[in-house]
């Protein structure tokens, strides 16, 4: 072609640097959504462990607590039945002793009623030392010393939650106790330390969010997890391996595909729903059990179990099974002896991801009624682990970001924490696997 | 002839190395090609034509492994000059490729890409006419004015090949470069290729990768034999397939190595 | 005998089947297992299932049927007229109790037969606690159930262990050298399989009619008129409940839009950079760091907005906020969800996107790049053009996650439902709905609670439809460049 006008390629013309401008912006478009996407991934991460870690370090009074006998045990028969009838109105008596005891010992002068000092204790304080007393009826008479968890109240103030600005409106604390509590601090009696009850405690009620933890939950989640593992991985290896190695190609296994393929993206509040319906209504399955929630979650984790299962199944060459069919096996022993085997690294992996999934999961969890009640009592056997009320970590949390109290708020975040630890160590080991006995053909 | 071809020179390669990662692809090579001429690459697969070749337009830029040496000027300008953008390159260089690939758009927009994104027409009355001209030095006009808003994908796979053709020549190249064009075309596709190619002679320089050497004798005036990254030979093709210096290019031409 | 020991049962004798399955194939054989059609462990698991399934079939079957039946027995028994369903929940309570009582020996199987005087007090010390008073209607009613109970227990016993002990000889009986017993064991483990692949229908099955059963009863107590075209969403007590899903509908499309504007522009983009621009190393950090986003549970979303996100919308657009408006009166709004479930997302479409643009044959880039075009116009006018559909299927299946949310709407978008344009309002969606209808203590066959499963068969016909038609879409895709 002949064009008049020969331009040389050493130098740009004005289009070019107009579309290299472009081009440049493009591309920063490009790093910007990643810059932000990251940046989110940042803020999620700073937000939870910011908010979460304190949920971990719990404030504590040590106050030597003189059990005495003439409030206690009046006859001194140490008959437990007569123990027993001592409430904790009686020991928050011996708290209060025990308060006025520690100030003496410091040296501290408090204007405080014995009332208001004794509500640096936790409330739950008195019962404990009520079930101190009831297993231990020996030390009756003697002054023990003891490590009582503080009040909600105190511990924010320890950790800068609650401020003396904040409790202008507080009825359950004033700047007098806040003094107190300072000059406590400085005497060693109040203390801030790690919390292990935070992990392996029960959830507590409304007015004690110091008490509260994570354990009980934990166990839920652990008992459903087994139901789902049980059933899902099973019942999905046997569906993948029907579907990949059997079925034959017609309209069913095509109804079933698709089924499977939109089953993983139904939302998993509909399977609440059928949960409640079927197991609960239908079959009059215990509500809040973690046999229920397991069922739920097997049929919500079930597809993904079968797609990752099927693409592993996938990935083993033909030629393996060729190999088996001719030296004389069955086809079913092809599949069993030698493409399972192979492909079950995959299919481990599939798993894992699946309950990781599943562990996380809450909608479903708060139709079946594992919320709105306090998981209080560890279950002690396999049995009460599945059928007894329990909740589940996640919809622990959520309970947790329910209640009123902003205490509770730092225990959600400390509870998100917990989950994210149990998810990420899945998830590495399911990375692991993968990386391990990744197999190319 | 030969004096006349001296001045003729479109693209001269000087000392040109291309290294794959550690792997020596292309070794010390050395070539002129000439305006308004045909030029054919032959050599036995991974011998390194197709690899030159995308040097001449630093198509190899979009692979991040990928080293060039030496020199490839072309008039005079060396194309791998830091001052060269590679884009305003390809616009001088157009290319075609093995497999025919046009865009899923209409047959019209799939010419009036490169006048677009050049910036080649003034209006729509302009790039109508691009576009016509194109596909009627692409040979494939008759065939499709009917269709202009047919996709293109919709061709047939000769059609296909000659509409990216006409796309290649819509930019208003200068070196026309072609990748095994007709590898994926039936037998009377790429005869109707290869008339174009003779065609295309008049206003561009064409060079063809090819691994069928029969091609290579009807369609080229100069021939290339490439041997594991060496250029082995280079001459008139009439003399490289008749009298071959090198006893490798006689084994390739009579079947030995391949 | 109870059932968990029955169970231990069948599995003891299918233990002992497969042992004698074993050793009868052996003897047939003479010893030399060679002589037999299939290898001596096939005649061993041939009996065990042989036994086990059966068993177990029955079992569960029975487990499922009897309490229905003896249940309607004493339906019938009682002719209660007001309130059946609480007073079956009372005989319910009071023969377990009874069974509670007899297990704890506070009560002689005898004594549990005969009329109790003060149930209450019985039954309260062995942790059963009973509401109101029991009537002796209740008792008697109570006391039949439990006999039936005990009788249908023991006739469970007698059926399902002699069904172990006909299958267990019959099995035995069928073993002979030619007897090709891994062709029967494989076609019972085919059987095993196919069971296992239905299931996935069984669950769409129990999904569907679960919910239009109780959404008939629902249409049966309400005007379906209202639910679809009404404009007002007020559930009370008295009665005269207004329960329309437009409002519903309204938050829930208008926070997946805000959703999809977060998410869609930041996950192409994103993609776009991992796979046309990012070298394999950005690519190897940036791309997991991403999908962690994906991995991290809704509850965690749903905290970060309300705890988060909610509160610093608040000091920006709240009053006293940092731009002096008075536009947001609450934490939870429209936005605040919006805004996270984007977050949420924006690693869902960019993986997708990822994959289709991936999916984008090289040679057509190769096309546009030898023309001269510059990286991006190849990605904007041939790269994602090519690409559109399957990007639209994966926009479309990210809609259909943000509908069907439910944890990030429950804590961040509040419980107002009405059709306003303001993000900055508190609104309510569908699956919100869902939650707080079903969670609360009202009567179960009230339309106030029903309304959740007609909201919930909504909900699941608008997400099927969606993700039916984006697999459609991206299959068809998919297939265009393979």
């Amino acid at each position: 072609m002949s064009d008049p006008v020969k331009t040389s390629l050493l130098t740009l013309d004005a289009r070019t640097k107009k579309r290299n401008a472009a081009e440049t912006r493009f591309r920063m478009y490009g790093l910007a959504a990643i810059g932000a996407g990251l940046a989110m991934l940042v803020l999620l991460l700073v937000t939870i462990f910011g908010n979460g870690l304190g949920a971990f370090q719990q404030t504590f009074v040590t106050l030597n607590v003189p059990l005495l006998e003439s409030k206690l045990d009046k006859k001194g028969e140490r008959d437990l039945a007569k123990i027993k009838k001592v409430s904790t109105f009686g020991y928050a008596q011996l708290l209060s002793q025990a308060m006025e005891d520690a100030l003496a010992e410091n040296g501290i002068d408090s204007d405080l009623k014995a009332k208001k000092q004794a509500a640096l204790l936790s409330k739950s304080a008195a019962a404990d030392l009520r079930n101190f007393v009831i297993s231990n009826t020996d030390k009756i008479g003697e002054t023990v010393e003891f490590t009582f968890l503080a009040n909600s109240r105190v511990d924010g103030y320890l950790k800068n939650r609650v401020t003396r600005e904040s409790i202008a409106d507080d009825k359950s604390i004033n700047a007098e106790q806040l003094d107190l509590v300072d000059e406590l601090v400085a005497a060693g009696v109040i203390k801030k330390r790690f919390n292990i009850s935070f992990i392996t405690g029960a959830d507590a009620s409304d007015q004690r969010p110091e008490a509260a933890g994570m354990g009980v939950a934990m166990m839920g989640s652990f008992f459903m997890m087994l139901v789902v593992l049980a059933l899902a991985l099973p019942i999905g290896v046997a569906a993948s391996i029907y579907l990949e190695e059997f079925a034959p190609k017609n309209w069913i296994t095509d109804i079933i595909e698709v089924n499977i393929s939109n089953l993983a993206a139904v939302p998993s509040i509909v399977f609440g729903i059928l949960g409640l319906a079927v197991f609960i209504n239908y079959m009059h399955l215990p509500q809040s059990a973690p046999l229920v929630g397991g069922l739920v979650l097997t049929l919500m984790t079930l597809p993904t179990i079968i797609i990752s299962t099927r693409a592993s199944l996938k990935s083993v060459p033909p030629s393996i099974r060729d190999a088996a069919l001719g030296v004389g096996a069955s086809k079913m022993q092809s599949v069993f002896h030698h493409v399972l085997p192979l492909a079950a690294p995959g299919i481990l992996t599939g798993t894992i991801i699946g309950l990781a999934q599943a562990l996380g999961e809450t909608a479903p969890l708060l139709l079946i009624g594992m919320i709105g009640f306090i998981a209080s009592n560890a279950p002690d056997s396999v049995a009460s682990g599945l059928l007894d009320p329990n909740s589940a970590m996640p919809a622990q949390i959520y309970e947790w970001a329910k209640r009123a109290d902003p205490a509770f708020y730092e225990r959600a975040w400390g509870g998100i924490i917990i989950l994210l630890a149990f998810l990420i160590t899945m998830n590495t080991i399911a990375v692991l696997l993968r990386r391990r006995f990744e197999r190319r053909w | 002839m030969k004096e006349n071809a001296m001045d003729n020179i479109k693209i001269s390669a000087k000392n040109v190395q291309v290294y794959y990662a550690d792997n020596h692809a292309i070794k010390d090579v050395n070539v002129e090609i000439e305006d308004k001429t045909v030029t054919a690459f032959i050599g036995p697969s991974g011998c390194g034509k197709s690899t030159f070749l995308r040097c001449l337009n630093r198509m190899n830029d979009t692979i991040d492994i990928c080293r060039v040496e030496g020199d490839i000027l072309i008039e005079g300008e060396d194309i791998y000059d830091r001052r060269v953008d590679p884009v305003q390159l390809r616009a001088k260089v157009g290319m075609v490729f093995q497999k025919p690939n046009p865009f899923p758009k209409s047959i019209y927009d799939n010419v009036a890409y490169g006048p677009r994104i050049h910036g080649l027409a003034r209006g729509k009355a302009d790039l109508d006419e691009i576009v016509e001209k194109s596909l009627r030095s692409a040979a494939i006009w008759d065939e499709v004015k009917d269709r202009l808003d047919a996709p293109g994908t919709g061709l047939s796979g000769g059609q296909q090949q000659r509409l990216c053709i006409a796309r290649a020549v819509a930019t208003a190249p200068e070196v026309l470069l072609m990748d095994e064009p007709c590898s994926a075309l039936d037998p009377i596709a790429t005869a109707q290729v290869e008339e174009l190619i003779d065609e295309l002679r008049q206003n561009f320089a064409v060079v063809i990768v090819t691994h069928s050497m029969q091609q290579a004798a009807r369609v080229s005036q100069k021939t290339a034999f490439f041997h594991l990254g060496n250029l082995v030979e280079y001459g008139e093709t009439n003399q490289i397939f008749t009298k071959p210096s090198d006893p490798r290019t006689e084994s390739y031409i009579t079947g030995r190595i391949g | 005998m109870s059932a968990f020991w029955l169970t231990i049962t069948v599995l003891i004798l299918s233990a002992f089947g497969a042992y004698a399955g074993r050793a009868q194939s052996l003897r047939v054989a003479g010893g030399d297992a060679r002589k037999l059609h299939s290898l001596p462990k096939y005649y061993s698991s041939f009996v065990a299932l042989g036994v086990l399934i059966p068993c177990l079939f029955v079992l569960v079957i029975w487990l499922f049927a009897q309490p229905k039946l003896i249940e309607r027995g004493a339906e019938q028994m009682l002719n209660a007229s007001s309130e059946p369903s609480l007073v079956m929940s009372d005989v319910r309570r009071v023969a377990d109790g009874l069974g509670v009582a007899v297990a704890q020996g506070a009560l002689s199987e005898t004594e549990a037969h005969a009329p109790i005087e003060n149930l209450r007090d019985v039954l309260g010390g062995v942790g059963v606690a009973l509401g109101n008073e029991v009537t002796p209607d209740v008792l008697s009613a109570a006391q039949g159930m439990r006999a039936q109970e005990q009788r249908g227990n023991q006739f469970r016993m007698f059926a399902v262990l002699g069904l172990a002990a006909l299958t267990l000889v019959f099995g035995l009986s069928r073993i002979t050298p030619e007897f090709r017993a891994r062709n029967a064991v494989e076609r019972v483990v085919l059987a095993l399989l196919i069971t296992a692949a239905s299931l996935a229908i069984l669950t769409t099955v129990g999904i569907v009619l679960s919910m239009i059963f109780e959404t008939r009863n629902f249409f049966g107590l309400h005007s379906w008129k209202d639910f679809f075209f009404g404009v007002k969403w007020a559930p009370n007590f008295r009665g005269d409940s207004e329960l329309s899903i437009l409002p519903l509908l309204w938050g829930t499309i208008y926070i997946s839009l805000i959703a999809l504007l977060v998410s869609v522009p930041i996950g192409l983009f994103a993609a776009i950079y991992l796979s046309e621009y990012a070298g394999p190393k950005t690519r190897g950090v940036a791309k997991p760091l991403l999908e962690i986003l994906a991995g991290i549970p809704t509850i965690v979303y749903g905290l970060f907005a309300l705890l988060t996100i909610g509160p610093l919308l608040l000091n920006t657009f709240g009053s006293g906020g940092l731009l002096g408006v008075e536009w947001m009166s609450g934490a939870t709004a429209v936005l605040t969800a919006g805004l996270v479930m984007g977050i949420m997302l924006i690693p869902f479409v960019s993986s997708l996107s990822d994959d289709i643009i991936n999916a984008v044959p090289q040679a057509m880039r190769d096309g546009s790049l030898g023309l001269g075009a510059t990286k991006s116009e190849t990605i904007r006018q041939v790269v994602i053009p090519a690409a559109l559909p399957g990007i639209v299927g994966a926009i479309l299946l990210a809609a259909s996650r943000a509908i069907g949310e439910t944890m990030i709407v429950v804590l961040g978008a509040g419980a107002i439902a009405k059709f306003s344009a303001n993000p900055l309002d508190a609104m309510t969606t569908i699956t919100t709905r869902i939650v707080s209808q079903l969670t609360g203590d009202g009567d179960f066959a009230s339309p106030e609670t029903l309304v959740a499963f007609a909201l919930g068969l909504t909900l699941f016909v608008l997400t099927l439809g969606l993700n039916i038609i984006a697999l459609y879409i991206v299959r068809k895709y998919r297939e265009q460049y393979e």
